[in-house]
């Protein structure tokens, strides 16, 4: 048993200290991560002092970026189910070995979602409030305690999920399946749940006709499973010229292929939603209308709105010509259904909702530096985190990393002491 | 000893190297802690936000009698602190046989704003940011289409001819939205119909603010602040008792008066008698006759399902 637990705890060590180590490059790019959380801290240490009145947001718009960030995020977790799917149902050869760069990800998703709802909090230090048992958490009639029982959830599912491959692989054992397949399967089910509960958080408010409509579920999905992979894609290229990690050039084209379905229902349904909309003509077309055109004098999200259906549209037509087959296009059109995509589901589905307000009233949101600052911070903490899982499991899944080379002492990293260590 | 390039990245320094390593390790330890700590700075201005007290004090609806007038007379004393008023602040209780309604006789309501003001002093709202319960909404002849209303109007006389006016404010749901969504049960509906705030509960998420079909929710999105001159030391628990930074307020039919016999400050302040308000389960309470009597009353946007407590009528 002690063995076991210091086994564990040299593994632990030895991930650790690798993710201190690096070439210069790697001390570049974490040192201005690391600047810019540095920025981000100090942002929101202003906003805890002065209150959300350092945001954009008022009692007309009472959600801002914060939210839509963390829509977005909540999509871009469950999009590793893209790569799941075809691993564990499909048995596909090409991502197999690739599947937990998406998992790594979702975790890093995940850990970003739960800080931006954090910082969009009034009161952040009554956080216990919301702790089952010790709280009061009002399950099962808010969609809010369901959101936060399926994140943290899908966090949980993910650590192990990864966390116990990558111990095995570090071992160079097999790993048990029937300690990791239920999970997988668990979660596959668990990332669709995410997104769905994120998109009832809207869809549940009768009061709020643009989210009130079942349309928002399913084009959370879409579009999910459309920036997701995008983002995967563009990772895993990260990954292969940095650390010369084995990824196939098929391997991407299979991620193209889900991309390209995903983007073509997304654009479906928006379809669907601007032509119920409109074409009905009824008065609860005023927040669309105040989207897509403009409402009496009002347009501050037009320009974003149509930035992004260009994207979208742009994206589309590439994924269906065989030009996104090299890779440099494919990653343009990635960078695109990013974009639009995190506009469309940010920006596009949060703030209209608001505009004009039950009321009538039209108020305009835009976000502040400071807002701004703690945003891009999140951004940065995530890129952090993403950055030390593959430092931690790229060496590991290459054999580079294991307990094979744990003693050698041109590698072996904090031995532990030979006269304390039990088991001599 | 030969290393390959591959396993270098995990070497360990040799022993000589120690005391360079050490030095150097301490040196970029020293350097990321300033810098955390230099990043935080703004948090020294920080007083006042919560207290050992505050932090563990329990949810409204488990604490006991003695707990209660503990936190009372807490309460009083930060409020004494702060404002230099010593205010008298009570748990008034809902009671037996009582359902509060409101009822608005649009045909009345000269849009003269007396009941938002009176509903500001008597209930301790922010004046910097200004927060305000009520919102009257100036409306075109003939419809009740609140996309045409306008909000700030401002001529020197009200009324102007060709408008009715609308005030609205929280609308007491029987079906409330905002009490389905809250995540921690900060916010719910009390036996006399009244839906009330755990001020020391709520969060901050606004999840409520952005339920509710009449937005009548306000968000304290600093600390309010307030003269002290114009404090109203006739405080309740979940009514008028001053806010902090950070969370949700809004109408509780004045709660700290009407629980003790009164009239909301709106009520008694509207010069036309356009609103009326008592106890719908006493037959003689002139709400039960007005909806007894009345051809037409409205109910916000009663398609929602809401089903407010807050009528709208005509002189019909």
């Amino acid at each position: 048993m002690m063995r076991v637990i210091r086994d564990y705890g040299v593994f632990l060590q030895r991930c650790a200290r690798i993710a201190f180590v690096g070439d210069w490059r790697y001390y570049a790019w974490m040192g201005a991560l690391t600047v810019v959380v540095l920025l981000g801290l100090n942002a929101y240490a202003k906003q805890l002092v002065s209150g959300l009145i350092s945001t954009g947001m008022s009692d007309q718009v009472s959600w801002g970026v914060y939210i839509a960030n963390f829509t977005f995020l909540v999509g871009v977790a469950a999009a590793a189910v893209m790569m799941v799917i075809p691993v564990y149902i499909y048995d596909n050869e090409e991502l197999h070995d690739l599947v937990i760069f998406g998992e790594l990800l979702a975790v890093a998703a995940i850990l970003m979602c739960l800080a931006f709802v954090t910082v969009d909090l009034g009161r952040p230090d009554r956080f216990w409030h919301l702790i089952p048992g010790i709280g009061q958490f009002n399950f099962p009639a808010s969609m809010l305690s369901w959101d936060v029982l399926v994140l943290n959830g899908y966090l949980l599912l993910n650590l192990h999920i990864c966390g116990y491959l990558l111990y095995c692989r570090y071992q160079g054992k097999k790993p048990a399946k029937w300690f990791y397949i239920p999970f997988v399967f668990v979660a596959i089910v668990w990332a669709v749940s995410i997104h769905t509960v994120t998109a009832f958080l809207y869809v549940g408010l009768g009061g709020r006709p643009f989210w009130n409509s079942s349309i928002v579920g399913p084009r959370f999905l879409a579009s999910a499973f459309t920036a997701g992979p995008a983002l995967i894609i563009l990772a895993l290229q990260v990954i292969r010229r940095i650390t010369a990690y084995h990824i196939t050039d098929k391997a991407l084209l299979t991620l193209r292929s889900i991309v390209q379905v995903s983007m073509l229902i997304n654009v479906f349904l928006l379809l669907n939603e601007v032509f119920k909309e409109f074409y009905s003509g009824n008065l609860h077309v005023v927040s669309s209308k105040y989207l897509f055109v403009g409402l009496h004098g009002y347009h501050a999200l037009v320009p974003w709105i149509w930035t992004a259906i260009t994207c979208n549209l742009v994206a589309m037509v590439l994924l269906l010509l065989p030009v996104s087959r090299s890779l440099r296009w494919l990653n343009l059109t990635c960078v695109l259904c990013i974009v639009g995509i995190w506009i469309e589901k940010g920006m596009g589905l949060v703030i209209p909702g608001f505009i004009p307000t039950p009321l009538g009233q039209i108020v305009e949101y835009t976000p502040s530096l400071n807002e701004t600052l703690i945003c891009l911070g999140i951004w940065a903490f995530g890129l952090l985190c993403y950055t030390i899982f593959l430092r931690m499991a790229v060496p590991i899944m290459q054999g580079r990393l294991s307990k094979a080379n744990e003693r050698q002492p041109d590698s072996g990293v904090a031995l532990p002491d030979p006269q304390t260590a039990p088991g001599h | 000893m030969p290393t390959s390039d591959s396993s270098s990245e995990f070497r360990v320094n040799p022993p000589g190297l120690d005391r360079r390593n050490f030095l150097r390790t301490s040196a970029v330890l020293a350097t990321g802690l300033a810098a955390v700590a230099a990043s935080l700075r703004p948090l020294m201005d920080l007083d006042d936000y919560t207290t050992v007290e505050r932090f563990l004090q329990k949810y409204y609806k488990e604490l006991t009698p003695a707990e209660m007038d503990r936190v009372l007379k807490r309460i009083e004393r930060e409020v004494e602190k702060q404002y230099g008023v010593r205010p008298h602040v009570r748990d008034l209780k809902p009671m037996d046989g009582v359902e509060f309604v409101y009822a608005l006789n649009l045909t009345r309501c000269i849009g003269c704003r007396k009941c938002v003001h009176a509903c500001v002093a008597e209930n301790n709202q922010s004046r910097n940011p200004e927060i305000q319960y009520i919102r009257v909404l100036k409306m075109p002849h003939g419809s009740l289409d609140m996309d045409n209303a306008e909000h700030d109007y401002a001529p020197a006389l009200v009324p102007e001819p060709g408008f009715f006016y609308m005030p609205v404010q929280c609308q007491q749901c029987k079906n409330p939205p905002c009490v389905k969504v809250c995540p921690v049960h900060a916010t719910w509906q009390e036996t006399d119909g009244i839906t009330v705030i755990d001020y020391d509960w709520c969060i901050g998420c606004r999840y409520c603010e952005a339920a509710c079909p009449y937005w009548a929710r306000r968000f304290n999105f600093t600390k309010p602040s307030l003269p002290k001159e114009r404090i109203n030391p006739d405080m309740a628990y979940l009514g008028n008792r001053p806010r902090r930074q950070g969370v949700m307020e809004k109408c509780h039919f004045c709660i700290q008066r009407t629980r003790a016999g009164r009239y909301p400050a709106c009520v008694e302040v509207c010069p036309t008698g356009a609103r009326k308000f008592g106890n719908v389960l006493d037959p003689e309470s002139e709400v039960a006759q007005i909806l007894r009597t009345k051809r037409v009353f409205i109910q916000l946007k009663e398609e929602m399902g809401t089903s407010p407590r807050f009528f709208y009528y005509f002189d019909v």
